[in-house]
Order: C-alpha cells, then structure tokens, then sequence
C-alpha cells in the first residue's frame, strides 16, 4: 500500500532564502539593485558600459557581471570606468543564482555604494526563476529580434518592472513592429516602465539615466 | 535549460525530507508547476531521471500538476483565468492586476511505501 505524505516546499527555497538575506543586507546599507535580464546579444553590456561612462562621477556603482564562461563583459565594463566590477564566471550555468551572489557580495563595501547592477546571463527563461536579492529585474529587448518576444517569454515579462528597448538606430532596416510590441509587453504586465533607445547612437539614453538617478535616490532615502 | 539544475534541487530538498521524516523509500514526487514558471515538464523529467540513481530517489517518479495562471483585479477585485498570457481584467479592463497563481514550482508531496515511518529505536 503506498502512502502520501505532505511536502508543500517550494523547490527554490535555499534559493529564495539567500535571497531575502541578500535583500536585507543591501536595504541596510541603502544600496539599489537591478538584475538585467535578456537574450545574448540584446545589449546587456552596451547599456550597462553607457550607464557607467554617464553616472560614475554621481554615484558609487558596483558591478557583478555574470557571464558563462569568459571574463570579457566584465573587461569592457572594467575600461568603462566601473572600478568595482566583480567578473562572474558560472562555468556553463544559464543563470545566475543567490548563492553566487551572496558568495561574491563580501568583496564589495556595501556601505559606501549607492548601486548594484547585477548581469544575468543571456537568457529569457532560467533567470526567471532565480531571486537574487534585487529591488527589480530590467528586461532588454533589441529590434534585431522577433517583436514577438514578449509573447515567447511571458514569465521574464511579467517579472520585470523595466523594459529597454535598444537599436533604435536600426529600426528602419528591419521588420521591428514598436507599437506591437509594448503592446505585447503591456499586455503581460501593465505596469512595465518602457525605454526605448540606442546605445550605439546615444539617442534616448538620457531618459534612462534620468530614470535611474531617480529610482537610486527614491531607494536611498526609502 | 536549467530544468537539471531544479531537478538537483528537487532531489536534494527531497532527500532531506526522507531523512527528518524517516520516511521509508520514495515511489512517486508531487510537483505543483505554474505555467508562468518557465519549467518544461519533460526536461524537468528527463533531469530528474539522469540524476536520480544512487540517490534514495533512484525508485522514484515524477508526477506534475500543472498549476494555471490566473490572477485578480486590483481595481474590482475580479479573479479570473489568464488566457494568453493577457493579464487585463476582463470585467473593467484594468491592466493592474495581482498574479494569484501560476509562479509555483513546488514540492506538493511523495508516496512512499506503507508503513511511512521507520521505527526509530531512540523511540522504543
């Protein structure tokens, strides 16, 4: 005769609990945190190399640039002007995770930081399952993809409160649809905060370093 | 595909289970899997079937529940189903909406062999 015990444990609890201490320690320290999340290719690091040249002489930024098996993005990120930038190799994981965090978090003073970027692997899907401690996800979408994305990837969407979206330069050589596509978006979360420019050209980025400040001195003084 | 990597989650959380609740061997997991949770069932499966040899798994199945989406309005307060992935009420069309389900990846319950409990002899 088999028998049927009770579990009901989420399966990423460990996950879920590093996360919440995370979380805390940088709510003590009032330091600001996004997780940017994509496809490969998107402009995880364009943005982030662009928000580092704009904002470094106004805030203390941190880095942790998750990459699947090279150092290259936190190299470009380094030349930047991102002094505190910590290169996170997952060797072949297709997602950053808490524990990877909370491992490396100690090399950072958090006291003196204003904001963590955190680099999520280029990846739509498994990220979204994995809490790493940040107040939001920024989810990037660029017009050199499917307008479509959105709709392939409704749990990335739902879960971020950002969405960026880069190549604007580019639109015109494509079959990009805009106005589709923060519709799609939209329709998955409502209360998506969209940005639509370019990190190759510049155009629109003041808009999101505008945003950020903001959102950086809202969290500071929360 | 981190579906392997939630398998070894699965099992070790799993394994732990046995051990605090003495339980006899394993023949069956229940799992809770939202739609919105990005897990593919078969290669959640075909994870926990290469993992789970020499584990007190190795006998063990899964069995996965899918959870639907749906979600309440915050405006009306009307729960509904989530077709499509459209989360906008469709009473008063508010875009703001609470997700109610659907996230969940969830270890639900095992079967095991009956009698469950192992006599523990620091009992008798």
């Amino acid at each position: 005769m088999a028998e049927k015990v009770a579990v009901e444990k989420k399966v990423l609890s460990e996950n879920d609990k590093l996360a919440a201490e995370i979380r805390a320690q940088l709510k003590k320290h009032a330091v600001a945190s996004l997780n940017f999340v994509s496809s490969p290719g998107s402009g995880k690091t364009s943005l982030l190399e662009k928000t580092l040249e704009a904002l470094r002489n106004e805030l203390k930024i941190a880095l942790i640039a998750g990459d699947v098996q090279t150092e290259n993005d936190a190299n470009r990120l380094t030349r930047a002007g991102g002094t505190l930038v910590r290169p996170l190799v997952t060797g072949g994981a297709c997602h950053l995770d808490a524990r990877m965090i909370a491992r490396v978090l100690p090399e950072f003073e958090l006291a003196s930081l204003d904001v963590l970027f955190l680099e999520n692997v280029g990846n739509l899907v498994c990220p979204s399952s994995y809490d790493l401690g940040e107040d939001m996800k920024v989810v990037l979408i660029s017009t050199t993809e499917g307008d479509d994305k959105p709709l392939k990837y409704p749990g990335m969407f739902r879960r971020s409160s950002v969405m960026v979206i880069n190549k604007i330069d580019l639109l015109e050589f494509t079959d990009f649809d805009m106005e589709a596509v923060k519709r799609n978006a939209l329709q998955i979360n409502g209360r998506l905060k969209i940005f639509e420019l370019s990190c190759r050209t510049g155009e629109g980025l003041q808009a999101w370093f505008d945003w950020l400040r903001d959102f950086v001195k809202t969290q500071k003084n929360s | 595909m981190h579906e392997l990597s939630i398998a070894s989650s699965i099992i070790e959380t799993v394994t732990r289970e046995i051990q605090e609740k003495k339980l006899d061997a394993v023949q069956a997991v229940g799992l809770r899997i939202g739609e919105l949770s990005g897990i593919l069932p078969d290669a959640l499966e075909f994870g926990f079937d290469a993992l789970k040899s020499d584990t007190p798994l190795a006998q063990a199945e899964l069995v996965i529940e899918i959870v639907p989406v749906t979600a309440v309005c915050s405006e009306c307060k009307h729960e509904f189903k989530v077709e499509e992935f459209v989360f906008i009420c469709p009473q008063c069309q508010s875009s703001a909406v609470e997700t109610y389900s659907g996230q969940e990846l969830e270890i639900a319950w095992l079967e095991t062999e009956s009698p469950h409990r192992k006599i523990d002899e620091t009992e008798i």
